[in-house]
């Protein structure tokens, strides 16, 4: 009789990078609806769109890298980034802008770093900051909510696929776009924050939808938080901060300042909690270190925010931040058992 | 109830528990074979006390514990020793280990054996004894021997003694249905503990999910006067690692590095309780354990009552095995159990469980993916590491940065490879790194020895080569001191004459004392007939050599600083027989000088010098001689005259050497000429012939001179030579009859004469010295 040798432990959870990606996929879904039912079709078409670029660029990759292709496609881990990209872009961007994201995020961010696992900068807000740069007008023509838009005129499905796919006139932008809410409040010339509120519509009326946006991704945060694939260290640690920021801000000088609830509920606040700074792969590593990591996510988003040149600024938030944590991990190892202190630095000479 | 705790980390792996507690615990029939491991833990083996052939009876010591940290091992059935010798054991490296093979005779016979009737009356260290004696190991983890745990108490103070009945590896139920049977024996040995090393509270911890076990405990527990607490914690794993339950029921943590009883708990397994408790009551040792035998590939997954050394197989039958099924087998827990590759692997003390798993039950670990660092392992981790940080460096060998990460503070409990979403087999990358570690450690250890003794030999070779110029130097300067101090006499009466005379006594004292035992011997040996008499002459003859010498010295010093004008009486002697010689010489030398002007030789400038030269240093010898024999003082110019003449001498033949070269070549380009030429050169060399026959006998002529003067110091030599021998025989004599003289005027008269003949033979002595060196 000749038996098995194996190394303990001999038992293993029902688990695995696919099943983690799975759930990250579907605790996306409700964001995703809810940015389809105040934007319309646009972000389905980009997600779908942005995935198969994606699964065809992670298996040219694959192929250049002599990796089998089955097994690491399987993991999913490119049909997020690809669906994470979709969300941030605005839902009628055009195909190639996508593309463009795309391409950069699995090819260059990812798969030129060593592949799942080795990338040190997330590579959805690499494509996002790359895009931001080269093509401002694209990236920021955002379809207003269609609370604002006369019903009748809402755009169709084959419409948008073909603002997305095909050339469109110019005014079909000008009927469906217009700025977000942080553009507003960005632009506001002269006038306090109670005058902008009272003037835009998009601040007046329009506010509701990203309300509703933001709760829903919200919702998928709180699942994964649930389900374990994320803990609640860098998420509240980075939502603690621009929240205190804001209302310390807010409290000092309501007029040029916006109040927490809209820094919460506007922009990429809540995508960015839950399904962005959380990243593993780019983030600090430790229970401690992203607290830290968050923390400066909320810190860096606060000052593009309120004094910097773009309206949102999780991409290069998140980036900044992707940059320092590995020097974040040295400081925040966990105190372990039996240890009154917890080690620092490098360790041996260093 | 106290408060229970919590620890970071862990997990709820399916628990399988309920399908190996419906049947009691089972009896197996009687093993044919039975292979008792000699090793079964940490520290040494034991030592086999048996012989091959020899018959054993159940219970009867088969190995005695060598060193502290041993356990003995006893015959767990009745029957004949087969052999001593390497046999497959149940541990992680797979390799064969020695283990006594017991033929069991079927019988099952005890040794006779008895427990204590009293313990409590008992010394401690003989209780402690007793245990050892009975070969009692924790039954839980390691298999330390308990021993060791009891003499703790020794050097700590205990407070907490816990009882580990976590039992929190899933499938595992050997200690569950211990308790649900055996509660009073537990308790018993509790109590034993108790007694040994009387800690203020007991607490036994145990997981929730033993509903049954907790009761009875509780039963066994009822109108018991001692402090013990069942503590329930929360199922959940690793709840009953030893540094995890002590949190769990303290809150304390122990140190890293330390060991629980540095804090003053001292932790044991249930089931080493019940092993004290028949140790001590009935004095069995510890020969069967209760085994839980489950898995898929097993009909009746049950817990046995299974000798020491019973084969797997034995126990797989037991539990009716589906071989067909059986995919792996595992002893131990499927967290930290260890594969078997066959079946006749036997129980050992801390074999608590056998798993005999399908495929389906326990695939095969899926194949490994990139780490994505979501950090699952860290949030299970019971001893609060952060693994994927600890996999990145002992995947990257980066071994500094592991220890850094407390990589010896993983316990292995496999919790974060459980949950590991990428199947990465993490264990198994902390176990290489550590091993890497402990190697690297090794080596350097090694390096370190062998630098060290590299370093401790130069160090000692160059302190040799210190000490032995040291030493050559010390000789040097004695040598040279005693050089002055033989000639201080000479010179002059200046430096420590005082010390010099004591140390010239004592070291003529000394060779006379040499003398006197080498003429005994000698006498001795003429008498008996015996031994190497030209030896012992020749021994003799050298004792009184430097007896002689030694008191000489010590006369010459006497005299010297009695009359510090010295003794000049031999140089005026020498000055003498160098100023006749140098007049010799300077004769010769102007009759060769009178006769190379006649002939008008060349180089008769040169012996014109050489003449006048000798005729200076005659003079000066002869003025050396006329001052030291008029005013007693001393010169050396006389041996610089002498030395003179082997100079001239030199000077002189090597111009007959290059007149004789002249010829040769003159007669040479004579054969070449002819007519008139021919005849002058004939001429000339004829000449040349003739200096050269004049310069020759010049040369011999002080050779001669030379030679005359030898002879008159060797004439005077072999006197001297002889009178000095004389000398020292007249001395032997006299210090012989000195010996053999009793009566003390005539040793008084010999004595006085002695010391005269021996004045006489040392100055004798130094005189012949200073011809022969001159």
């Amino acid at each position: 009789m000749s038996l098995i040798r194996m190394s303990s432990p001999h038992v293993y959870k029902a688990n695995s990078t696919a099943n983690v990606m799975r759930l990250v996929t579907l605790a996306m879904l409700p964001g995703v609806l809810a940015m389809t039912v105040f934007f319309g079709w646009g972000t389905l078409i980009q997600i779908v769109w942005a995935s198969l670029l994606a699964l065809g660029f992670e298996a040219a990759m694959l192929k250049l890298r002599k990796r089998p292709l089955g097994f690491y496609l399987g993991d999913f881990s490119a049909v997020v980034t690809a669906a994470l990209i979709a969300v941030s872009l605005p839902p009628l961007a055009p195909w190639w802008l996508t593309g463009v994201g795309v391409f950069v995020a699995i090819v260059i961010a990812k798969h030129l770093y060593g592949g799942l696992g080795q990338n040190p900068f997330n590579p959805a807000m690499v494509a996002y900051a790359l895009l931001l740069i080269s093509f401002p007008v694209e990236m920021t023509r955002w379809n207003a909510p269609f609370v604002l838009i006369d019903g009748a005129s809402v755009a169709s499905f084959m419409d948008t696929l073909g603002a997305i796919f095909g050339s469109v006139e110019p005014a079909f932008y000008d009927q469906f776009t217009g700025a977000t809410p942080l553009d507003e409040l960005r632009h506001r010339g002269g006038l306090t924050t109670e005058e902008v509120w009272r003037q835009s519509a998009v601040l007046a009326e329009g506010i509701g939808a990203w309300h509703a946006v933001s709760a829903a991704w919200l919702m998928g945060g709180i699942f994964l938080l649930y389900r374990k694939v994320i803990t609640w260290h860098a998420p509240i640690a980075m939502l603690a901060t621009l929240a205190l920021l804001s209302s310390m801000f807010f409290g000092y000088d309501p007029d040029n300042y916006a109040d927490p609830l809209f820094h919460m509920t506007t922009g990429a606040t809540m995508l960015a909690a839950f399904f962005i700074i959380t990243d593993p792969v780019s983030s600090a590593t430790s229970n401690r270190g992203r607290l830290v990591f968050g923390a400066g996510i909320g810190l860096l988003v606060f000052i593009i925010r309120t004094w910097g040149n773009y309206p949102d600024g999780f991409a290069f938030a998140v980036l900044l931040m992707n940059l320092a944590a590995p020097f974040i991990d040295l400081y925040t190892q966990p105190r372990s058992y039996g240890h009154t202190r917890a080690n620092k630095g490098r360790g041996g000479n260093a | 109830m106290g408060k229970v705790f919590a620890f970071h980390g862990g997990i709820h792996p399916p628990e399988n528990k309920k399908q190996s507690t419906r049947e009691p615990i089972g009896q197996l029939p009687l093993p044919k074979r039975l292979y008792v491991p000699l090793q079964q833990h940490i520290g040494m083996a034991a030592s086999p006390i048996v012989e091959v052939g020899q018959t054993v009876l159940k219970g009867q010591l088969i190995a005695e514990p060598v060193g502290r940290i041993s356990a003995a091992l006893h015959a767990p059935t009745s029957g004949r020793v087969l052999s001593i010798g390497p046999h497959p054991v149940p541990h992680a490296s797979g390799l064969d280990s020695d283990c006594i093979c017991i033929e069991s005779d079927g019988e099952d016979r005890w040794v006779e054996h008895q427990g204590i009737e009293d313990y409590a009356a008992m010394e401690r260290d003989d209780l402690i004894e007793h245990i050892r004696q009975c070969g009692i190991a924790g039954m839980g983890g390691a298999g330390f021997p308990t021993d060791v745990k009891l003499h703790l108490g020794d050097d700590h103070i205990v407070n907490t003694l816990i009882i580990n009945a976590a039992e929190c590896e899933p499938y595992i139920t050997a200690d569950d249905m211990l308790m649900r049977e055996r509660a009073d024996q537990i308790i018993g040995g509790i109590r034993i503990l108790h007694h040994l090393i009387k800690p203020s509270h007991v607490i036994i911890g145990i997981e929730d999910n033993k509903a049954h076990a907790i009761h009875t405990l509780e039963k066994a527990l009822k109108g018991c006067e001692l402090n013990i607490d069942i503590q329930v914690v929360p199922t959940k794993y690793p709840s009953g690692g030893e540094r995890q339950l002590i949190k769990l029921l303290t809150d304390i943590e122990v140190p890293s590095g330390k060991i629980p009883a540095d804090i003053g708990i001292v932790c044991q397994n249930v089931g080493t309780m019940s092993a004290v408790y028949r140790a001590v009551h009935f004095g069995e040792p510890l020969i069967s354990r209760v085994v839980t035998v489950t898995g898929d590939a097993v009909a009746r997954p049950q817990n046995f009552e299974a000798l020491i050394g019973t084969p797997f197989a034995d126990l797989l039958d037991a539990a009716n095995l589906y071989e067909d099924r059986l995919y792996r087998l595992v002893m131990g827990g499927p967290m930290m159990g260890v594969t078997v590759e066959h079946d006749q692997i036997p129980v050992i003390k801390t074999t608590n469980c056998i798993i005999a798993a399908s495929r389906e039950e326990m695939p095969p670990a899926a194949p490994e993916q990139p780490c994505i660092r979501c950090g699952m392992c860290e949030q299970v981790c019971p001893a609060e590491l952060l693994p994927q940080q600890l996999y990145w460096f002992a995947k990257g060998r980066e071994f500094d940065k592991a220890k850094h990460h407390n990589l010896f503070d993983c316990i292995e409990c496999g919790a974060c490879a459980y949950v590991c979403p990428s199947s990465i087999p993490l264990v198994q990358y902390y176990r290489f790194a550590k091993s890497e570690i402990r190697t690297e450690e090794a080596e350097q250890r090694k390096a370190d020895h062998a630098r060290q003794r590299f370093e401790a030999r130069q160090a000692r070779l160059e302190r040799e080569k210190a000490e032995k110029e040291a030493r050559r130097k010390a000789r040097a300067e004695e040598a040279a001191k005693a050089q002055k101090a033989r000639k201080a006499p000479e010179a002059s009466a200046s430096g420590s004459p005082e010390l010099d005379l004591n140390a010239l006594k004592t070291a003529a004292a000394v060779a006379r004392t040499k003398l006197k035992k080498a003429q005994k011997a000698l006498d001795a040996a003429r008498e008996s007939g015996e031994g190497d008499l030209s030896a012992l002459e020749a021994a003799l003859a050298s004792a009184q050599t430097s007896a002689d010498k030694a008191q000489a010295d010590l006369d010459k010093a006497q005299s010297g600083s009695a009359a510090p004008a010295g003794n000049d009486g031999p140089d005026i002697k020498q000055l003498k027989t160098a100023a006749a010689v140098a007049r010799t010489k300077l004769k010769k030398a102007r009759d060769a000088l009178k006769n190379a002007e006649t002939k008008g030789l060349d180089g008769l400038d040169k012996l014109r010098a050489t003449v006048q030269e000798l005729e200076t240093r005659a003079d000066e010898a002869d003025k050396a001689y006329q001052q030291a024999s008029g005013a007693n003082t001393q010169d050396s110019a006389g041996s610089e005259a002498s030395e003179a003449a082997p100079v001239d001498l030199k000077a002189l033949k090597q111009q007959v050497s290059i007149m004789r070269t002249k010829l040769k070549k003159s007669e040479a380009a004579l054969a070449d000429l002819e007519g008139e030429e021919r005849a002058q050169a004939e001429q000339a060399l004829e000449t040349l012939r003739q200096r050269h026959a004049e310069a020759d006998r010049a040369f011999k002529a002080a050779e001669q001179a030379q030679l005359d003067k030898a002879a008159a110091q060797g004439v005077d030599l072999k006197k001297l030579k002889v009178d000095a021998a004389m000398a020292r025989a007249a001395v032997t004599k006299l210090e012989r009859s000195l010996d053999k003289t009793e009566e003390a005027e005539a040793r008084a008269s010999l004595e006085s004469e002695l010391a005269a003949a021996r004045r006489k033979a040392e100055e004798l002595n130094e005189t012949l010295k200073q011809h022969e060196t001159a």
